[in-house]
């Protein structure tokens, strides 16, 4: 019944986009409708099967050598469930996106409908052709997402970007895949021979799925196509692509290494590299960005970052024999896949929702907008409070469990040098989370608070109901896992227990409960002291900022997002070096000045794009062999054959 | 019962802390000093007063000051402050103990920036960073007591039979150490900030609330009274074994805190502000000093 729905779903996300392309101003109408009953259907396909056994379809496909073969087990349900809840939010909000240019409309629903679609499939594809066909749809259906606004040169280059970097993450992948047929004899995703993973085959698969499954999430430093992607995209793709798509890196990735019988220690601790490296130095980026898009696709790398430390954590418990501290780690990570995707789509909407109103991405161009807006400023606070990873709110849950399963198994007595990483990341965590706080401190401070930085700014208006709707969803869901958690625990076991087959089970909520508990508190306790501040401050006056009594306050004057970040952007001034251009001398009465800085991104800018370019230098030498004259041509071709010739008669 | 004395104790006393901070420091100066209990006149009178209100301002304003209020009673709860057993102890409080704290910074952080004053943005930035600077000290004061205690509560931190004095008496030395100075940045006392200027360019904590006034400044000043009580209970509880008699215990602890108070108070009297680009580096030296209490306990 799961893989029947699921599919259903798909099916039914696919046809809103082909709708949305047929000609007549109905058929465009009908697209959220559309996509909301797919995404309710998908939505109860995912919720079957993560309560109920595994769920097999098998369809007909002409692909020589494929097969249409739908599996819907607990892992992939709950990697596929977020994708249908963003479809249907995505769908509702992006109902109002160019009502007059009829073609670009179009073009947005129509791909996003094949996008969410394919997207399902890659996750309940029981066969590996499947899968990365899918995938390769995907792909493409999110290049041309990004490339919507094509006339800027900005979203061209993105676009391409992730083009270029995801089909060499897709190489990987299918060699990948071939060497997982060759050791299998089958196409469907199956257990590997024992004691692969000590063989340098073994390692080979990892480092290959590493790499294209890192690309695929944004992993640090395969991050490179992310931030350009995420900033140019329609709002609601954005959402998508950093709420979904990129999990599926992580789902391939868990997936795949599922597989193995036995983890070895360099697995785990590669991963608590990678993960602890990414989250520290994704958001330490992320606040150095001044466009509130780019701002938050940096902060995918970190979410994407912590979650890999979970996994991280829970492959080196796994080899150690470690079942508690695997159980939490795991479910942790699972959670936090969950909650990114939540918070982080909210995030974008509600950001969105802001840049439609002020017609900038700058942050420092905003401001003041919680009068403005009120339901914006409320749905981005809860996501921005989300996370932060504060209580109490669902951010806050799943970081603990990864907390806990770090601290649990620095207690183990039997603490040896295979595991010491362990020892890391709560610190790194708890720098990663007070950076994450700064950030979103300064992002909606400088964005929703103060008073109004540009004209645009003064004259928001709040956003249409279909885009506060699309919101309310996600926000709720967000209170929701932060304020009772524990009935989440058994269906987190579920899906821990295919990760990591063998390892016994552990109460997830009952070690929840205390978390819970602590959350209700909080959010009660919170409120009363918020009514009674309220209450004891309704005798007032009211006045102009008192700013220890300078009167000429102007909201130029305000501090900006970039001062606020520079104290601590300047401790990581030695990973990313700031671009600064500035007058370099003023003359004593200076009649205009101006002052601008940005922060490159140090993988692409200083290191990728350097690298290619010499490359492209070396190659071009070849280019002398390309002379354009037949006669050549056939003249090499000639004496090629002559070498060959002489080779075999040797 | 426990509950109860428990959060009179940090709603009652914690006034009372600032007074001999500041009773300490006029001693030391030469000079008579306000009254002990001038901090309760403060708040009681701060409360009583109408308040203005920048018309720049939201709800987000006074977010600030009611969030500052009640975190450190919730924190408090997870400390076994009387008796062997907190209120509320589980596997892991101590990362919600941390990230209450957290919560209560984004509230007041974003109540300052909501003003739209420069100062405030300023006061709002120092703050962050020197608290983003300050969190890998605590946890890995944490990983440490973990390792001693064998427990993952705050509870089995500060209960500790004594033993560890004996077990890992260098590390017990370093986390210490580290964590006084993650409670002189975190409560904004010298060489980090100084409570007593007025300059706003020196300020953090007092800048942050220059545009509140009233009853939401008398909650912001008795908030950060109960947030240094909390911290100074934190280290006494860390530092002495507990009894398991609730009065023997609370006095214990009430006792460690004021003597800690007094600490505070000579250290700002022997020594001034450090320069902002300083403040970093000690943070980081504080971290470093915490990492080294976990490598010893590391056998």
């Amino acid at each position: 019944m799961s893989a029947q729905l699921v599919l259903l779903g798909s099916i039914l996300c696919i046809a809103s986009g082909g709708l949305a392309i047929l000609p007549g101003k109905s058929f465009i109408r009908t697209t959220p409708v559309m996509i909301i009953t797919g995404a309710i259907a998908g939505l109860a396909g995912c919720w079957i099967g993560l309560t109920s056994a595994t769920t097999t379809l098998v369809l007909p496909w002409m692909i020589p050598g494929g097969e249409f073969r739908i599996t819907v087990d607990a892992l992939s349900a709950f990697f596929a469930a977020p994708a249908f809840l963003m479809a249907g939010a995505g769908g509702l909000y992006a109902e109002r996106y160019w009502p007059a240019d009829r073609r670009r409309a179009a073009w947005v629903r129509g791909f996003f409908g094949l996008l969410t679609g394919s997207l399902v499939i890659v996750m309940v594809a029981g066969h590996t052709i499947l899968f990365l066909a899918a995938w390769e749809i995907v792909t493409i259906s999110a290049f041309f997402l990004v490339g919507t606004e094509h006339e800027a040169p900005e979203s061209r280059n993105a676009a391409w970007l992730y083009l270029a970097a995801s089909h060499v993450a897709m190489l990987a992948l299918f060699a990948m895949i071939a060497i997982l047929h060759a050791l299998t004899h089958t196409w469907a995703f199956d257990a590997l021979p024992a004691g692969l993973a000590s063989l340098p085959i073994g390692r080979v698969i990892f480092a290959l799925a590493i790499f294209g499954f890192g690309i695929k999430a944004g992993l640090m430093p395969f991050h490179v196509w992310l931030p350009g992607a995420h900033a140019a995209a329609p709002t609601h793709v954005s959402a998508m692509m950093s709420g979904v798509v990129i999990k599926m890196g992580v789902y391939g990735l868990v997936r795949t290494l599922s597989l193995f019988d036995e983890i070895p220690y360099s697995f785990g601790t590669t991963l608590l590299v990678l993960g602890i490296v990414s989250s520290i130095l994704g958001v330490a980026f992320a606040l150095a960005q001044h466009d509130l898009k780019r701002l938050l696709a940096y902060h995918s790398i970190e979410n994407i970052g912590i979650i890999v430390c979970g996994l991280g954590i829970g492959f080196l418990a796994e080899a150690h024999g470690s079942a508690r501290v695997a159980a939490l780690a795991f479910a942790g990570a699972l959670l936090h896949v969950w909650n990114h995707g939540l918070f982080k789509a909210l995030l974008f909407l509600s950001a969105g929702s802001a840049i439609h109103a002020t017609h900038t991405r700058e942050i420092d161009r905003m401001g003041g907008l919680t009068r403005r807006m009120p339901w914006t400023a409320l749905a981005f606070l809860t996501g921005a409070i989300a996370i932060c990873g504060l209580p109490p709110l669902n951010g806050f849950v799943s970081e603990w469990l990864i907390y806990v399963s770090a601290f649990t198994a620095v207690t183990a007595r039997e603490a040896d040098w295979s595991w010491l990483l362990v020892f890391a990341v709560p610190p790194a965590l708890a720098l990663t989370g007070a950076l994450a706080l700064a950030c979103f401190v300064k992002a909606f401070g400088a964005v929703f608070l103060g008073a109004p930085r540009a004209a645009a700014a003064a004259a928001a208006h709040e956003s249409p109901l279909g885009m506060r709707a699309a919101m309310m969803p996600l926000a709720a869901a967000c209170f929701g896992i932060g304020l009772a958690p524990t009935l989440l625990g058994p269906m987190l076991e579920r899906v821990t227990a295919l990760i990591a087959p063998g390892l016994p089970g552990c109460d997830l909520a009952g070690s929840l409960q205390g978390v819970q508990t602590s959350a209700i508190t909080v959010a009660v306790v919170a409120a009363v002291a918020f009514g009674f501040v309220t209450l004891l401050s309704r005798k007032r006056r009211t006045g102009p900022t008192w700013d220890c009594g300078y009167a000429a306050a102007v909201p130029r004057a305000q501090y900006t997002a970039s001062s606020l970040a520079r104290s601590i952007t300047g401790v990581f001034a030695w990973a990313m070096p700031a671009v600064v251009h500035a007058p370099a001398k003023l003359p004593l009465f200076p009649r205009e000045a101006s002052f601008e800085s940005h922060v490159p991104d140090t993988v692409l800018d200083r290191a990728l794009l350097p690298a290619l370019r010499f490359s492209e230098r070396l190659i071009s030498y070849a280019r002398y062999a390309q002379s354009a004259r037949v006669q050549f041509y056939i003249l090499s071709l000639g004496v090629t054959l002559v070498v060959l010739l002489f080779w075999s008669a040797l | 019962m426990r509950v109860v004395l428990q959060l009179l104790l940090v709603v009652l006393a914690s006034p009372l802390l600032l007074g001999v901070i500041n009773k300490t420091k006029a001693l030391m100066a030469g000079r008579v000093g306000p009254p002990v209990l001038q901090s309760y006149r403060d708040i009681a009178k701060l409360l009583r007063k109408g308040s203005v209100i920048s018309e720049t301002t939201t709800w987000v304003f006074l977010l600030g000051p009611a969030v500052a209020l009640v975190v450190p009673l919730l924190a408090s709860l997870m400390l076994p402050l009387a008796g062997t057993e907190a209120p509320i102890a589980f596997t892991g409080d101590l990362i919600v103990f941390v990230y209450l704290f957290a919560l209560a910074r984004f509230c007041t952080t974003a109540a300052a920036l909501d003003t739209g004053s420069a100062f405030e943005g300023m006061g709002a930035a120092r703050e962050l960073t020197f608290a983003a600077l300050a969190e890998p000290a605590l946890f890995f004061g944490f990983l440490a007591l973990a390792r001693v205690s064998g427990g993952l509560s705050l509870t089995s931190f500060m209960t500790m039979d004594g033993g560890h004095w004996r077990r890992a008496s260098a590390a017990m030395v370093l986390v210490i150490a580290s964590w006084f100075i993650v409670l002189l940045v975190e409560n904004s006392r010298v060489p980090f900030d100084d409570p007593n200027t007025h300059l706003e360019l020196t300020m953090i904590h007092e800048v942050m609330v220059l545009d509140h006034s009233g009853p939401a400044f008398g909650m912001i000043l008795w908030g950060a009274a109960m947030k240094l009580f909390v911290y100074g209970a934190l280290i006494v509880g860390v530092i002495l074994p507990a009894s398991g008699s609730v009065l023997v215990d609370l006095s214990a602890i009430l006792g460690g805190v004021l003597v800690v108070g007094v600490a505070i108070g000579l250290v700002e009297s022997g020594m001034a502000r450090l320069r902002l680009v300083r403040v970093p580096q000690l943070l980081i030296t504080a971290s470093l000093v915490a990492g080294f209490a976990v490598v010893l306990v590391l056998r």
